[in-house]
């Protein structure tokens, strides 16, 4: 008894203080330096003000959070139009191929996501991969405009994003009774009727638990914008980025910072209310 | 009776090497309380699930009244399934899992709501309508599962082992009002269980099957009295069963020579002089007697008794035929036998009606 109590205490410490050194801490200072005052010698000084937060909400900035949104919404969409299905095959594929499937999925994983979106860059660039095989089939005749665009913005984002849709949608789906999909068929539900009335109900908290991790990344992985969308797409990621690093004003960085976290956790309203109201055990 | 409404012919079905069902026949009339037993992975299921079109037989064919069914897919078969973890959709409250292959054929919400009610109230669950899988107990999930299938009105309704997760009490209520349930709708039923008691209780045929063949099908009588074979006799009740040697075989008799003894059995059966066969009794048709109740012996087994088990209503022996197997009798209290009262060791006459015997070809 004493010994459990012991780790206990030690395993709950540590998740504590990792929970505070990493995420608490961070959070907090993100939230000091947003209402602090830019300086050229400390970076940042006293006096208190919301001036940042002023500023980035009208300093033309809420054109980009928007476009963000919609970058992100968009390919969340589409890594869920994509995921499903894939999800959905891999939960009926034989205990032969499914860990192969799964593997398939996660290898690229396994490289830096840095080096994969210079993979992309390759692939799209006017004289890079799908152009020169495009023009050796005949389909085309000059280069297409690929990079640089929102197109190639969101297929890295879907690239790298469309695992964590994948992922909690398996998990959600393999544990779905096939008995269940058996029964509508015998009750005459067509391949529609099936999923709308069985499957999808079921996958919801899959679902939400996707789009989560899939739509908030894709409004911050600043590396993809800028490797793949050049100067012209500027997303929320980048704008922090740049107070940051190369305007070297920290408190409007931390103000915009602070502003995408208040949208994500408006966000996260609906997947709390989706979850199953926790009863408390009496100890 | 003569129109089956469902027919399977010359069905084959392998899974890999496994042969799961193997140049099966039956048919089965409109009307009829059909059940197949046996033992567990002979089959039952994978029949069952030919018949909903959830599996592909690799040869033979299907009828649903006269109509070849074998390539429909189970959305367009008349028939329905009630399945044994009866997978109820767990996100619908009950009239909505009960509504739903009414919703999926397209019928208007009028006439959903109508029958999906004056089908709840069949099986006595209209206060629950409301409610979620999760929130009833297994005999109310059960009659969800037989309500949301019945209300499709099938020309079939297939159960895979319906009752087999209830407890004692709710299973002997529950197949009474199966039974009622049947009868009242007039639906042809085709029930599989494991519990030979539940098949013959309820059935008005009873198919056994073993190794994915039928090995006989008839009323629960004629199986139980008739058993074809020495695996039916031993599936269905307990079975005492005597090698014997047969020393001639009329038209309306057969002399066996058992245990030492040489006794004639009334049997239209004609087996072959010297042919070896099984001599089947049940317990419950065997009569012993002490020493001193009897006189003529002529055609009585003489036994040992090893065991007493006291059961209430009956009496239950172990006896040791003299150079021969142990077997079971059941011996009934009742006005001819007051007395049953037998002691470990006692020297005893078994005996049994001429007639009462099932005489079966020797099987290896
Ligand atoms: N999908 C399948 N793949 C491979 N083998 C299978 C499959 N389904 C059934 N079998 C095999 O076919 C045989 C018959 O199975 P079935 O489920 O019909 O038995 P059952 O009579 O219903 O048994 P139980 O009483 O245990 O339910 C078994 O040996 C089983 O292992
Ligand atoms: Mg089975």
């Amino acid at each position: 008894m004493r010994a459990s109590q012991r780790f206990k205490f030690i395993s709950l410490s540590i998740t504590w203080a990792w929970f505070g050194i990493f995420v608490l801490a961070p959070i907090v200072l993100i939230g000091i330096t947003s209402i602090l005052t830019q300086n050229e010698i400390s970076i940042v000084s006293t006096p208190l003000t919301i001036q940042s937060f002023y500023d980035t909400l009208t300093g033309g900035y809420a054109p980009i959070f928007l476009y963000s949104l919609l970058i992100a919404a968009t390919t969340t969409l589409l890594c869920l139009l994509i995921g499903y299905p894939f999800a959905f095959i891999i939960t009926r594929a034989s205990n032969r191929f499914r860990p192969l499937m799964l593997m398939l999925l996660m290898i690229p994983f396994w490289v830096s996501s840095l080096i994969r979106a210079y993979a992309m860059v390759i692939m799209l660039k006017a004289q890079g991969l799908i152009n020169i095989a495009l023009i050796y089939l005949g389909i085309i005749y000059k280069p297409l405009h690929l990079l640089y665009t929102d197109f190639a913005v969101m297929s890295g984002l879907l690239y790298n994003l469309l695992p964590f849709m994948v992922l909690p949608l398996y998990a959600n789906l393999a544990k779905l009774d096939h008995t269940l999909i058996e029964a509508a068929q015998d009750l005459g539900a067509t391949r529609w009727q099936t999923f709308k009335g069985v499957i999808l109900p079921h996958s919801i908290p899959g679902i939400i638990s996707g789009v989560i991790l899939v739509f908030l990344p894709a409004m911050t992985l600043f590396y993809i914008p800028e490797f793949l969308g050049g100067a012209k797409t500027l997303l929320i990621g980048n704008l922090i980025q740049h107070e940051f690093l190369v305007i070297g004003n920290w408190p409007k960085g931390a103000a915009a910072s602070v502003i995408l976290m208040l949208i994500t956790l408006l966000l996260l309203i609906p997947y709390w209310k989706s979850q199953p109201k926790p009863t408390r055990a009496k100890s | 009776m003569h129109n089956p409404i469902i027919e399977l012919k010359n069905i084959t079905k392998a899974f890999g090497q496994h042969i799961a069902l193997q140049e099966l026949n039956l048919a089965v009339n409109n009307g009829e309380f059909l059940t197949i037993l046996g033992p567990s992975g002979c089959g039952k299921t994978t029949l069952l699930r030919l018949m909903g079109g959830f599996e592909q037989p690799d040869s033979g064919h299907i009828f649903i009244d006269g109509y070849d069914i074998t390539n429909l897919p189970p959305e367009e078969r008349l028939v329905n399934t009630v399945f044994q973890s009866y997978a109820l959709f767990p996100h619908m409250t009950i009239f909505n899992n009960v509504a739903f292959g009414l919703k999926c054929n397209g019928i208007d919400k009028n006439e959903i709501k109508e029958r999906v009610e004056e089908t709840l109230k069949i099986v006595s669950l209209e206060k629950y309508s409301e409610r979620k899988p999760n929130e009833l107990s297994g005999g109310q999930k059960q009659r969800v599962a037989i309500a949301r299938a019945i209300v499709n009105r099938p020309r079939v309704l297939l159960l895979d082992e319906p009752l087999s997760a209830l407890d004692y009490k709710l299973r002997k209520k529950m197949q009474i009002e199966l039974k009622q349930l049947q009868r009242r709708l007039g639906l042809t039923f085709i029930f599989i269980t494991h519990d030979q008691e539940e098949a013959l209780s309820m059935s008005d045929r009873v198919v056994i099957m073993n190794d994915g063949k039928i090995l006989q099908s008839g009323t629960p009588r004629d199986i139980y009295e008739e058993p074809n074979s020495l695996f039916a006799a031993e599936f269905i009740g307990e079975a005492n069963v005597f090698d014997a040697i047969v020393t001639e075989s009329t038209k309306q008799n057969t002399t066996l020579k058992v245990q030492n003894k040489t006794i004639t059995f009334p049997e239209p059966k004609q087996f072959k002089a010297g042919e070896k066969v099984h001599l089947i009794v049940r317990p419950e048709d065997l009569r012993v007697w002490t020493e001193k109740e009897v006189k003529n012996t002529d055609d009585m087994l003489p036994g040992q008794v090893e065991q007493v088990i006291y059961k209430g209503s009956t009496v239950d022996l172990i006896v040791r035929l003299i150079d021969g197997p142990l077997i079971s009798a059941t011996e009934f209290f009742d006005e001819d036998d007051e007395d049953l009262f037998y002691e470990n060791g006692e020297k005893v006459w078994i005996h049994w009606l001429p007639g009462w015997e099932v005489i079966l070809p020797y099987e290896g």
